[in-house]
């Protein structure tokens, strides 16, 4: 196995381009580290993205967006208090991936590459449009996060590219974004399902909304009809019913050691509820 | 054994210091399995079936042979000829055949050839080399299917003489006992409640994995230090599949990060002997998880039918009950343990139960807290609750009318002596929990359970220094805090401060023979052991104290550490402290100490009632535990700290095995969640704070009226945690784990 610390993106895209068999990226490692010693997968090379300059900033940029360092750390985020103000859902997210020591590793751009569909932050930046730029031997690019994730542990990156940065669009008035998971236990699990919900209203009325669910298909989904279901509406039952009832139509789930088809189908609808409602209570600018 | 001299009043029993082992294990001075080294060392790794069942047509070890790195390889050859025998009567054959595989791979993660390397990673690297060409067999992994007439046959010739004929193959053991007339009973019955129950398979979960260093020489002679509940046994096992001599093998037990009975026999210890003959280098293996998981011993699934009659005051007139457990592909599930607890709470006119030991693709079950009691009481308890219900009656008023006592014939057969249920119902009626409002969602379940306890061969060994510092040996592993109870034991009979007795586990050659720490024996066998010891050791000092004054031994008491004249016939002479005694026992007859050697058989047998509250959400089928409590009879309790630990460990892990643990098979019989991420084992989160109440009804059987705690913690648990999600979620489930996709799926069914 071959270990490399490159300085810049360019110089670990170059890396992984003349690289032969099996490639990949460190970050925090709790997914490759784990995966290397449970013999999951060896890599024959291996590139730490950590010592590159600027990796670990969360940047609060003057349009009111953020730029967050592919090897910045869940617990930086949440130690965050702006960014967390903007964007709980995608702070609490994050937060919620592996136990306090994982949090000091893991890293948005790490549960993203890793493929998947059951990675917690992912739903949560699909439903607020967060994007990465992409590094390849062909330069740079700026793709939607929903369209990294192609299969389970699969991403559309090709041979050369990696994610050299995360961007979270401005929070601007009015918004909320919230992520509910299930699991059977309190903490450090899998998501059986996931939720993420990120709306803007004008009043009580919902304008905007993308709407997320995680680990009931093969990726992550943006579901368009979940968010049909509520944009118009003021969160009436009536909406949120539609809301849970589009949300169980998108689920496209397996049958599992961590769930059943039915009950991910059922379970999808009732976390797009709970996740809308603290969604639209935080863009009312409420605790929740 | 009763005693006549048994005390009532303490002076260091009952307190709570800090625990002798705490700093160690703090510090991380504390040396566990996978801490010994020795010079010239190497690593062993365990190639295993990936199948579960498979005949063995070759194994080419060959090319593991020819690399550098490698020193040893060893197949089932390398083991000892152990003969063949149906049941339990086999068991070094079963330990021999788990621990290796011979003709077949019996289950999936199942041994069959391993390597002792120069590192760690080169062995698990080389396993890569050895080429195993399997023969894939139809698999069972189901009790209920294992039984059926087209099951595929694991082995022929395992059942032993108990089972009827015409059963298939792998029922290998049954039992059946009881007494009455069920029948007549159920005709006098108001309402008979007949109803069906499953358990899937649990696994003990302890921290730390099997871990141990061994080394086997050409003579014969050998030492292993290993992580075990009991060392003796482990010694007699390793001798006995290795064909060597027992006295030749000195095994060293580690400090143990849990065990529940799971390290109650050996698995990688007799590899790692057998490695070591062969490359003539100590080595030294480490289970990862996943080997735990396939590998070691889970415990059984279960399948339960019941029928219990009852009267409309509460009386049960009648109560019988089928159980089957699978223990993997071996005989040794405690069918005959589960069909013997399931009723013994009560006192019945008319009581039958019959229990299988079956056979599956699984790995062999091994003990886990009270094994097979829990998933009978779920069954029993669950049918009991219905019963309440039906016919509005209060669920503890229920058990209390039906309650063993002192001369109660046990459903299982003899009369019990001074027990303690009434006591833990009656605390639990007066409890503060049981008359809390609920809240809206959720739900209050009762269980009662039971546990045997044991005695077991026991040895301990006391010695006194000359300063008056007391070392207590014992050959019983410490697994929940013995080592404190022990000194607290022998405090109080020489009268010297706890902190003054050292105590250490003893190695094979210190001491005779010492049974596993298992059957919740040791604060009764070993802590009985210890007190006679103590008092053997005082016989002496008193001897000494009469030779200086010149008058008879039992002339002189021992009284708050020192020798006194018995009475003032006796003659008037100051009192000498132990350490007087010690500071000059070389120049009066030399070393003092004291010894205790022999089978004590009064254990005593204990009851539980637990209350459970908990929450369910209608609309995921997530239960939420709200509040807990634990009431049981400790006998006698020495360390209450360690009571309470015991009481609260054995309600955490039943909340595990109630709502979420599991042991998941794929359609190819292999164990799709070997990994403590999917096999779900509580979070500290997931606990509500466990509260404890402490019954002290002596045991007539130790002198201190100590009876075990380990084991019935576990017993009430599944059931009063069944009970209480019933009611919350207004549909009986009698399946466990509860987890939220089967309450959900419940939910539904019940509209």
């Amino acid at each position: 196995m071959d270990y490399h610390s490159p300085a810049s993106f360019a110089e670990a895209s170059a890396l992984a381009a003349n690289a032969t068999g099996i490639t990949r990226f460190l970050a925090g490692g709790t997914d490759v580290l784990v995966q290397l010693r449970s013999e999951l997968v060896t890599p024959d090379t291996l590139i730490d993205i950590k010592k590159i300059d600027g990796v670990s900033d969360i940047i609060s940029n003057a349009d009111g967006s953020w730029t967050i360092g592919v090897a910045a750390t869940g617990a930086e985020m949440s130690e965050h208090s702006e960014l967390g103000r903007d964007w709980p859902g995608v702070v609490e997210a994050m937060d919620l991936i592996g136990s306090t020591q994982v949090q000091g590793r893991a890293t948005l751009t790490g549960n993203l590459c890793n493929g998947s569909p059951a990675a917690d932050s992912v739903p949560a930046m699909v439903a607020a449009g967060v994007t990465v730029t992409v590094t390849g031997p062909s330069g740079d690019r700026e793709v939607a996060v929903e369209e990294i994730p192609t299969g389970p542990g699969k991403t559309s990156l090709s041979k050369g590219e990696l994610v050299s940065a995360v961007h979270i669009p401005a929070r601007g008035e009015d918004g909320g974004d919230a992520y509910l998971r299930f699991i059977p236990r309190t903490e450090m699990d899998i998501a059986v399902v996931g939720v993420g919900v990120n709306l803007r209203l004008d009043g009580d009325t919902v304008a905007e909304a993308r709407v997320s669910l995680g680990a009931v298909a093969p990726t992550v989904l943006l579901v368009e009809d979940c968010a049909k279901a509520i944009i118009g509406s003021t969160l009436d039952d009536a909406a949120l019913d539609a809301l849970a009832a589009a949300a169980s139509a998108a689920c496209n789930p397996i049958d599992d050691k961590r769930g059943t088809i039915a009950f991910r189908t059922e379970v999808a609808g009732v976390l797009a509820k709970r996740a809308a409602k603290i969604a639209y209570a935080r863009a009312k600018g409420e605790q929740a | 054994m009763a005693l006549d001299d048994r005390k009532s009043e303490f002076t260091f029993v009952g307190t709570r210091p800090n625990r002798p082992d705490g700093l160690d294990k703090v510090t991380g001075r504390a040396k566990f399995g996978a801490d010994m080294s020795a010079p010239g060392m190497l690593h062993g790794a365990i190639l295993r079936s990936p199948h579960a069942h498979a005949r063995i047509v070759k194994i080419d070890t060959s090319k593991a042979e020819a690399h550098k790195d490698v020193k040893a390889v060893v197949t089932r050859a390398d083991f000892a000829d152990v003969p063949f025998k149906p049941g339990l009567e086999g068991e070094f054959w079963n330990v021999l055949e788990n621990v290796m595989a011979g003709e077949k791979a019996l289950y999936d993660g199942h041994a069959v050839a391993a390597i002792a390397a120069t590192s760690a990673l080169a062995a698990r690297d080389a396993l890569k080399l050895i080429k195993v060409k399997y023969e894939v067999l139809p698999h069972v992994t189901d009790v209920d299917k294992a039984m059926a007439s087209d099951a595929p046959v694991i082995r022929e010739g395992a059942a032993d003489y108990s089972v009827p004929e015409g059963m298939h193959p792998n029922v290998v053991r049954y039992h059946e006992s009881g007494h009455g007339d069920v029948e007549a009973g159920f005709a006098e019955a108001d309402l008979i409640i007949e109803d069906s129950f499953v358990t899937e398979a649990t696994h003990q979960g302890y921290i730390e994995p099997h871990a141990c260093l061994g080394m086997l020489g050409n003579d014969g002679k050998g030492e292993l230090w290993c992580t075990t509940q009991g060392h003796w046994i482990a010694q007699k096992t390793c001798a006995a599949l290795l064909g060597i001599e027992t006295s030749q093998l000195r095994v060293t037990a580690s400090e143990i990060g849990g065990g529940f009975g799971g390290k109650t026999t050996v698995f990688i210890e007799p590899v790692a002997l057998a490695l070591s003959r062969k490359a003539n280098r100590p080595v030294k293996v480490v289970m990862t998880r996943s080997e735990v998981f396939r590998a070691t011993g889970p415990t059984s699934s279960a399948s339960m039918d019941i029928k219990i009659g009852m009267k409309k005051d509460g009386t049960i007139s009648a109560a019988q009950g089928v159980f089957r457990l699978q223990g993997g592909a071996f005989p040794g599930a405690p069918g005959d343990m589960t069909a013997m607890c399931a009723f013994a709470p009560y006192n019945l006119t008319n009581v039958k139960q019959v229990g299988y030991d079956v056979m599956a693709n699984r790995p062999k079950q091994a003990a886990y807290r009270a094994p097979g009691a829990p998933m009978g009481a779920f069954a029993v308890e669950s049918v009991i609750d219905e019963l309440c219900k039906k016919l509005e009656l209060d669920p503890v008023d229920v058990r209390l009318k039906n309650a063993a006592y002192e001369g109660t014939k046990a459903s299982y057969g003899p009369r019990y002596e001074r027990i303690g249920l009434v006591e833990t119902l009656e605390a639990a009626k007066a409890h503060p929990h049981y008359s809390a409002p609920l809240k809206p969602g959720q739900g209050r379940g009762i269980s009662c359970g039971f546990w045997f306890n044991h005695g077991g061969e026991t040895s301990v060994s006391l010695s006194l220094s000359e300063d008056g510092s007391a070392q207590l040996m014992v050959g019983t592993p410490d697994i929940g805090g013995s080592r404190a109870s022990m000194a607290l034991m022998a405090a109080e009979v020489l009268g010297i401060p706890y902190e003054n007795i050292r105590v250490t586990i003893a190695d094979t050659a210190t001491l005779g023979y010492n049974d596993v720490s298992h059957g919740s024996r040791v604060t009764y066998a070993s802590g009985l052991a210890t007190i006679k010891a103590a008092k053997h050791a005082v016989e002496k000092l008193c001897e000494r104290a009469a030779a200086s004054w010149g008058i008879p031994t039992d002339a002189v008491k021992w009284e708050n550490g020192c020798a006194v004249p018995s009475g003032p016939n006796a003659g008037d002479f100051d009192p000498r402290p132990l350490a007087d005694i010690t500071a000059h026992m070389g120049s009066t007859g030399g070393p003092i100490s004291g010894h205790f050697e022999a089978t004590p058989e009064g254990a005593g047998v204990s009851f539980g009632t637990h209350i459970v509250d908990a929450e369910v959400d209608p609309e995921t089928g997530k239960t939420a535990i709200t509040r807990y409590t634990v009431i049981q009879d400790a006998g006698k309790a020495i360390h209450p700290t360690y009571v309470e630990g015991q009481y609260q460990g054995g309600a955490a892990q039943g909340i595990g095995w109630a709502l979420n643990e599991e042991y998941i098979y794929g359609e190819d019989g292999r164990l799709q969640n070997s990994i403590f991420l999917d096999y779900r084992i509580p979070v500290a989160s997931d606990l509500p704070m466990i509260d404890t109440v402490i019954v002290e009804v002596p045991n007539p059987g130790h002198p201190f009226g100590v009876r075990g705690v380990g084991e019935t913690g576990i017993v009430p648990p599944l059931a009063a945690i069944a009970n209480a999600v019933s009611h919350a979620a207004g549909v009986r489930m009698r399946q466990l784990p509860m987890s939220p996709p089967r309450i959900l799926a419940a939910l539904k069914d019940n509209g």
